[in-house]
């Protein structure tokens, strides 16, 4: 990766990189969300910089933080062949104001990673042609990357089966009783039994 | 007689039509089972597309964030199922980054000869898979014996026919056997004699070439700006490999080309990965003559590595080691990378955040499945319905990757 | 009564007619021509891939003829994971089925959703439709699922409509396998 990307960031937007890092190769410049959209275009178009491809776009959830949620974004230039990591942080405690400027103009790849960044994290992107979820359905709620969301907290489109339905118990199904599936050196299949 | 239409106005014969809606999938042979494609249909062309994943979703990231960095590894593995190895090495090296670890010669060598044999199958399986849902049954029927073959070396390995579960950070799980190198060098030429077969009779097949030329076509300066890479992105002549442009392991050491296609289209897509095949071959033969026979494969640091097992049972130190290391997990140091490798579908990388603990912060997949299919709406749009399966099967969505 | 072994006719010589019930016979048919819609969604899929092609060849169990309407089909595979937005569809497949219909829970995610115990996993398919074997495995071998379809035949031929699960070939706690040697105690004594 270059640094001289970074050295050039900061000639031409001056204070709004907030913060420039490089670690383990990986140069990584914080933006001020107001200005997103304008460094992403000026990374396309500049000569010395061209990063034409969108690698990643995620949403990086610091609960503790004050902006909460850090939006992601990896850049790869595949004439020059160099790496950088744009980072820009919005939304409160609450995750209100959590917005930012779409990059769909910029690189038409990011369309699919915004709405997943919509899906999971609840970052919204202002000017994107269409911001639904992606891989969760319309009707979850919430968003399952951030820190507060409970791992296993479901919202099934259908109501589950109840036993009278399926005449079976269904809670621990025979081979996955207490004894985890270990069903050997019991008796022999007997599905309903009491073990 | 007059002619019967004769003062009728042109095109009021034409029978009334208003766009169908028709929906694809999700539970379609051809969709994978993941993915449902909801189209307006003119006729028999597309002139809208609405592309819905994420019927496969499992939460990936989420999971991570629960166990060690160790217990990640079978997630990975989950991910592209079709080549889980290049999941595990990929994992492997974006911690190794983080922890500043170099694994030792044998072991890199080790992965890349295992990375391969991966390569190896995913390919033969996507060829395979769209060969069939073309109609030619044959070619997957040979697709699939030689993958069982590259299957039985992976099992040899590792002990399991699919999801290995066998990187380390670190290492690996295990040495390689001592008949390792034998079974390769006998397996990878039967396996591309039998893709030479396949070849021949799909390549002569008329059909099988009109349903794939010039349907499908995007230019190279589109599947970058989708953020396409792999075989996917080469067939369309952009020369981007992870493993040609960023080497890692030992990758520089080797010799092999990198097969690009000209137009683009889904034909281009097949070639390019069964020219793949072979470079893989190429490869592997490499791999044989210079992976040494003997050597550590696992990194001595006690920190990420887990000790002998003999030691374990014998000294304490050895011991603690193992329970820290499995109850606490291995402490990988604070900070964020990302990481990147070839995998079977393109750049698959890694973005790891760590807090310093035992357990990742966040883990995120850069699924090159993932970009491909956003492309997809774009490539079928205008085409006619029937070509939906040769370019769905060309860009070889696999969705446990795809759908995180 | 199952299987028409012998056919023996009323002057004692083996050819002619058989006698049987008549849902003995059904039954016989039936476990004969599955017919399967396999409804594939992750990684087991690929190891039913592998069942079905030459080296198991699933068809020697007059099971190879892949249905892809629901209404056709007698066995419905459920091969990998269920989401829960997959969960409506999966529901609504089966149906779809016409009666007799039969399902196996392909792999532990199919079976209890396996180790994505999470927000977006439906917890085993029986949550959402009635399921007959279980076939455990991550993904199950070919061998497994071999099985889990010869329980399902038997089921059939049986008429025993309760939930079975394929087993191991070999108990490994069983001391005739000479497996798994346990040490439990300092005494020294091996279990």
């Amino acid at each position: 990766m270059s640094e001289a990307a970074l050295s050039r960031l900061k000639e031409r937007f001056g204070a709004a990189i907030l913060e420039t890092s490089s670690f383990l190769g990986d140069d990584t410049a914080v933006v001020d969300a107001a200005r997103w959209k304008e460094i992403a275009l000026f990374l396309r178009d500049d000569s010395k910089l061209s990063f034409d491809m969108p690698i990643d776009l995620c949403g990086v959830d610091y609960p503790e933080r004050l902006p909460r949620m850090e939006v992601v974004l990896h850049v790869y230039s595949t004439s020059l062949r160099h790496r950088l990591r744009m980072k820009a942080r919005v939304g409160d405690d609450e995750m209100n104001g959590a917005e930012i400027d779409s990059l769909v103009p910029v690189w038409s790849g990011v369309e699919w990673l915004e709405r997943e960044t919509y899906d999971m994290s609840g970052v919204t992107f202002r000017g994107h042609p269409d911001l639904r979820r992606i891989l969760m359905y319309p009707e979850f709620e919430g968003h399952p990357l951030r820190k507060d969301y409970a791992a296993n907290r479901t919202q099934p489109l259908i109501p589950y089966r109840t036993e009278e339905e399926a005449g079976v118990p269904l809670e621990k199904l025979a081979p996955f009783g207490p004894d985890e599936g270990m069903s050997f050196g019991r008796r022999p299949h007997l599905p309903h039994s009491e073990n | 007689m007059e002619p019967l239409d004769i003062d009728l106005e042109e095109g009021e014969l034409e029978l009334p039509s208003e766009p169908m809606h028709l929906n694809l999938g999700p539970s379609h042979p051809a969709m994978h089972g993941t993915v449902r494609i909801v189209l307006e249909l003119s006729g028999e062309s597309i002139s809208k597309a609405d592309v819905q994943i994420g019927y496969l979703h499992r939460g990936f990231e989420k999971m991570c964030e629960r166990g060690t960095w160790t217990q990640v590894f079978p997630y990975v593995d989950r991910l592209n199922y079709v080549s889980p190895m290049l999941n595990n090495v990929g994992y492997a090296l974006a911690v190794e980054k983080l922890c500043g670890l170099v694994v030792p010669d044998r072991c890199q060598w080790y992965r890349m000869a295992l990375g391969e044999l991966a390569r190896m199958s995913d390919h033969l399986t996507c060829t395979g898979a769209m060969a069939m849902e073309l109609g030619a049954f044959t070619p997957f029927l040979w697709a699939i014996k030689a993958r069982e073959m590259i299957w039985d070396i992976l099992e040899e390995e590792t002990g399991a026919r699919l999801t290995h579960s066998f990187g380390r950070i670190g290492g690996m799980a295990k040495p390689p056997t001592p008949a390792f190198k034998e079974l390769v060098r006998g397996t990878v030429p039967r396996v591309l004699q039998l893709m030479n077969e396949c070849e021949k009779m799909l390549l002569k097949n008329r059909i099988f070439l009109d349903r794939l030329e010039n349907v499908g076509i995007i230019s190279g300066k589109d599947a970058i700006a989708l953020g396409w890479t792999g075989p996917c992105l080469r067939a369309s002549g952009v020369d981007y490999d992870v493993r040609k442009a960023h080497p890692y392991l030992k990758y520089d050491e080797v010799d092999f080309d990198v097969p690009l296609g000209k137009k683009g289209d889904t034909l281009d897509r097949f070639l390019v990965r069964v020219e793949e095949l072979q470079q893989c071959g190429r490869i592997l033969s490499q791999i044989c003559d210079r992976m040494p026979d003997d050597g550590p494969v696992n990194c001595d640091d006690p920190r990420y590595v887990l000790p002998e097992k003999q030691d374990v049972y014998t000294t304490i130190e050895a011991t603690i080691q193992h329970f820290k290391l499995v109850m606490e997990g291995a402490k990988i140091p604070k900070g964020e990378v990302y990481s990147y490798t070839e995998g079977g579908n393109g750049e698959l990388g890694f973005y790891l955040v760590s807090d310093g603990s035992g357990t990742p912060y966040r883990v995120r997949i850069r699924p090159p499945c993932f970009q491909i299919t956003n492309g997809l709406s774009r490539l079928i749009t205008g085409r006619m319905l029937s070509d939906i399966i040769p370019i769905f099967g060309s860009i070889n969505m696999i969705g446990g990757e795809c759908d995180h | 009564m199952g299987e028409v072994t012998r056919t023996v006719t009323i002057d004692g010589s083996e050819q002619g007619f058989a006698t049987t019930k008549f849902d003995a016979l059904l039954s016989w048919a039936r476990k004969y021509s599955l017919f399967q819609y396999p409804f594939v969604t992750a990684c087991c899929g690929m190891e039913f891939m592998s069942t079905v092609s030459p080296r198991f060849d699933i068809a020697r169990f007059g099971a190879e003829a892949p249905r892809f309407s629901p209404r056709q089909s007698d066995v419905l595979w459920v091969v990998g994971t269920i989401s829960q937005r997959q969960a409506p569809v999966l529901r609504r497949i089966y149906e779809q089925m016409m009666d007799p219909k039969w399902v196996i829970a392909f792999g532990t995610c199919a079976s209890c959703g396996g180790f994505y115990d999470n927000y977006t996993t439906v917890p085993g398919l029986d949550k959402i439709i009635p399921c007959d074997v279980y076939i455990p495995g991550c993904p199950p071998r070919p061998e497994a699922i071999l099985d889990g379809l010869m329980l399902l035949q038997d089921k059939i031929a049986s008429g025993d409509r309760r939930p079975g699960v394929v087993k191991p070939r070999q108990d490994p706690a069983d001391p005739k396998n000479d497996l798994v040697t346990l040490r439990t105690s300092a005494s020294g004594r091996d279990e």
